[in-house]
């Protein structure tokens, strides 16, 4: 009995108020979860409609739930550290737990947040915006989500079970050597980005082939619209990228459960390793997330300015240079560590001239806006903000660049200042303008404004209330990851007008909560398809939400911008449905197995993390099982018969004919 | 999937191989060299860290006492032969051949068996003379890269056979062609990473 209550009391996190509030909020979550889909018989529904789905329009959209999902927690954890770090000597955190926050924090908002986010966004857009009726493997499109959604999960877990990862969100060994770091938190860590880091590239590599082959005929790659673009190259550099995360974490798990000697500090092994191969994909992570952002901004920009983008072939030239040059600056994160002087002029100067390509972006995005009509609509607030934003975080980043300024910049509050200008005011506000922008076309209605311009201005003021203290503060030497500081460090002010502006911004995020659920019921209803009136890619000639097969008949490409230009000659999609005959159509069949094959990998990452081999292993199986009966599975597609396309067409009012059974 | 048509648009149909005769075919056979792209990385970055760490012997063994010429020589011709069995188990394909496929597929397997058995027993030995994979970083990188690359091969079998089943209960379609061909890339694939290993790890520790 009593190495049952020693077991229990290490298993599950104990000791703290706020772990315990946890625990019974997420019971009492679940609970309500489960007495919901009971009481309105929707378990099937779930089952079938979602869980098992393979379309990229319903994946788009769990990916959009779980990124702000994972946004709220990511930011609760923020506003815990600010409330921390608000007054000099607060005991709000111990120690020990302040680590394990701001670890948390970095991880889930890159990789539970930004990268579903960006996913979200790639499926819900692309095959829509090329003319495709879904991506080209959407099987594992299914499997690339549920990876990532179990992955975050087992990170989350790590929360009330077996305790958090404690050593900052790169994770740099020796620290994270087992004997510096023996509790499962790292293991969590470790095994959650790996299982959600093979679905990353599985991403990666369906967009890279559903961009190439599945354009609609007549869409050469420089009729393409540019987010399409921006998708294009960001797969490319998670492609190249993610491999080196991949080995990185896997040869320190290999550290701490089976004991080789790649990165401890004797028998040989090399930290630096480690530091290398994680920022060798550490570094090129930054432009996947960004970049999809600039293809959202140049979609945005040059919708509500109504006017083509400027400097189409200048746009799509800078984004590839991106995506090359990107990979050749890692070791900029480490210039203090003493690779000598030679090695640091290099890569100084290569982070130096991504800012070229990036400047040229910029400055088309305000000739684009030069002289347009331009309409103030949520969208357009976010990407208007984010041009100031991204230039001043572009200025500190050369700062930073610059080899001996970085010697005093290093782990200070201006770096940390830093990479939120940049990645708040690059990623996240391009994120919530297509969140803004799409939202019609995944379900049908509008956001509502008046809401929308309250968060927007509660987060652009709160961001830089929040964020520029801290350059200041990053010179008068306060270093990151400190978890208290003395009043007398004159600090206090600056410290506690950052909380202020951090909370600010928390405000603005309940805003956008506010704003979702009113607008389920009062938002504007979108009954044309081209819910802003002033779409200029084919996303928006389909209905809102569009059908399941998307395009009833593939459209033919002669322009970019090709709906604007549609609109232009007094032409629609619709006509083609009177006009040409339906032939059925070729779909791929829902499937449980990503789901199951999924949930094995979960299972194994859970006996891994607490090196009970027996589950690991028997988890491993399961998923092998999974791939061999998805190997021997014969009918895995189906065709839609004319029927029902015509019935589907008919009630979004684009075909009035004979429908045999209607 | 998309809406170009079943029938491809590379011109004549008669020309493309059946893997590549439908718009499946083509996709996931693109699909699979860009994963072997990002597989290519992978071992890019063991290679590093091997070539790294390679002199971190930690006063333990070291790649010239270990390495025997016998072992890994069996190895490489094992492999680099299936490999063109392999071959001929696609150009039979090609032919229509269902038999003599089957035939050289059954071969490529027994050969990768050899390979993997040799190997198993060429790490075991290791072992027992002390030359763990936690008894320095050298050994640690060398049976890291090495053993992923028998874990890939021993991946492979197991795919492979999962084929081979396929293509004796549903006989040389569209879909059984398509797996072969794109297991058969797997398998060269491997073969070349092992071009590598052998030159990297084998050849210049015998020599150093």
């Amino acid at each position: 009995m009593s190495s049952l209550e020693d077991f229990a009391s290490h298993f599950f996190v104990t000791g703290e108020p706020m772990i315990y509030m946890a625990d019974v909020a997420i019971v009492l979550v679940t609970l309500g979860i489960i007495f919901t889909l009971t009481f309105l018989k929707k378990w099937k529904w779930l089952w079938r409609e979602w869980i098992t789905t393979v379309d990229h329009k319903k994946i788009g959209i769990m990916y959009l739930i779980c990124a702000l999902l994972m946004f709220f927690r990511g930011g609760m954890d923020a506003l815990l550290m600010r409330t921390q770090l608000a007054l000099p000597d607060l005991k709000f955190l111990d120690p020990q737990h302040y680590d394990e926050i701001f670890t948390t924090h970095g991880t889930i908002m890159i990789l539970f947040m930004a990268m579903p986010f960006i996913f979200s966004v790639f499926n819900i857009a692309v095959p829509l915006q090329i003319g495709a009726r879904d991506v080209a493997f959407p099987y594992l499109n299914a499997v690339s989500f549920w990876l990532f959604f179990f992955g975050a999960m087992l990170f989350n877990l790590s929360f009330v079970i077996g305790g958090s990862p404690d050593a900052g969100w790169i994770s740099y060994p020796p620290l994270t050597e087992l004997g510096f770091d023996p509790g499962p938190g790292e293991n969590y860590y470790l095994l959650a980005i790996s299982i959600s880091g093979i679905g990353s590239i599985a991403t990666g590599i369906n967009f890279i082939v559903t961009i190439l082959k599945m354009r609609a005929p007549g869409m050469s790659l420089m009729k393409m619209p540019l987010f399409s673009w921006s998708v294009l190259s960001a797969s490319i550099v998670v492609i190249f990228a993610f491999p080196a995360l991949t080995i990185a974490l896997a040869l320190l798990l290999f550290d701490r459960l089976f004991g080789t000697h790649f990165f401890t500090m004797t028998h040989g092994g090399s930290p630096m390793m480690f530091v290398n191969l994680f920022w060798l994909w550490g570094h090129p992570e930054v432009y996947i997330v960004v970049l999809p952002a600039f293809g959202i901004y140049s979609e945005v920009v040059a919708a509500f300015s109504k006017k083509r983008v400027f400097g189409y072939a200048s746009m799509v030239t800078s984004l590839m240079i991106i995506a090359v040059i990107n990979y050749l600056v890692w070791a900029h994160h480490f210039f203090i560590m003493g690779a000598g002087a030679g090695v640091n002029t290099y890569f100084a100067i290569a982070s130096m001239i991504i800012a070229i390509p990036t400047g040229v972006k910029i400055f088309n995005w305000l000739f684009t806006m030069y002289r347009g009509k331009i309409q103030f609509t949520l969208p357009m607030l976010w990407t208007i903000a984010f041009i100031p934003c991204f230039a001043i975080g572009g200025s500190t980043g050369v700062m930073l660049a610059t080899v001996p300024a970085d010697y005093q910049e290093h782990n200070s509050y201006f770096m940390i200042a830093h990479f939120h200008n940049v990645l708040i005011g690059g990623t996240v506000f391009g994120l919530i303008a297509g969140m803004y922008y799409w939202w019609p076309k995944m379900f049908g209605h509008k956001l509502n404004h008046t809401l929308g311009v309250w968060a927007f201005w509660l987060f652009q003021i709160g961001f830089y209330v929040c964020f520029f203290p801290q350059y200041v503060l990053g010179f008068m030497g306060m270093t990151r990851r400190v978890f208290t500081y003395s009043a007398n460090a004159g600090w206090t002010s600056l410290n506690f007008i950052s909380s202020i502006g951090a909370y600010a911004m928390g405000l603005g995020f309940i805003f956008i909560v506010v704003q979702v659920l009113y607008s389920i019921k009062h938002g504007e209803r979108d009954t044309t398809g081209d819910a802003w009136g002033v779409g200029r890619t084919l996303e928006w000639a389909i209905p809102s939400p569009a059908p399941h097969y998307n395009f009833a008949h593939t459209p033919e490409v002669r322009d970019r911008d090709e709906f604007w230009y549609m609109k232009e000659r007094g032409e629609s999609l619709a006509e083609l449905n009177k006009t040409k005959v339906f032939k059925p159509i070729h779909m791929p069949k829902n499937s449980a197995k990503p789901f199951m094959m999924s949930l094995f990998f979960f299972i194994s990452g859970f006996g891994f993390v607490f090196t009970w081999y027996v589950i690991g292993f028997a988890g491993l199986i399961g998923v092998f099982v999974c791939m061999w009966l998805r190997s021997q599975d014969q009918h895995t597609d189906y065709y839609i018969p004319v029927d029902e396309i015509k019935k589907t067409e008919a009630s979004y009012g684009r075909y009035i004919g004979e429908v045999i059974g209607k | 999937m998309s809406s170009i048509s079943e029938k491809g648009t590379h011109g004549n149909d008669h020309a493309l191989p059946l893997e590549y005769s439908t718009e499946t075919g083509r996709l996931n056979i693109l699909g699979f060299w860009i994963f072997l792209a990002t597989d290519l990385i992978l071992f890019a970055c063991l290679f590093a860290t091997y070539i790294i760490l390679s002199h971190h012997t930690d006063g333990g063994p070291t790649g010239n006492q270990l390495f025997e010429v016998k072992g890994f020589m069996v190895e490489t011709i094992a492999l680099l032969t299936s490999s063109f069995t392999g071959s001929l188990s696609i150009f039979a394909m090609r032919n229509n051949n269902k038999s003599r496929m089957v035939g050289w597929m059954i071969v490529t397997l027994l050969l990768g068996i050899v390979f993997v058995g040799y190997e198993m027993s060429e790490f075991v030995h290791y072992a027992s003379i002390g030359a763990t994979m936690q008894r320095s970083a050298f050994l640690s990188a060398f049976f890291t890269l090495v053993g992923t690359h028998g874990c890939h091969v021993t991946l492979g079998i197991f795919w492979m056979f999962s084929i081979l089943t396929q293509v004796i209960r549903f006989g040389i379609n569209k879909d059984t062609a398509r797996k072969a061909f794109i297991v058969g890339i797997y398998w060269h694939f491997l073969d070349i990473v092992w071009v590598f290993i052998f030159t990297v790890v084998y050849m210049t520790g015998v020599i150093s």
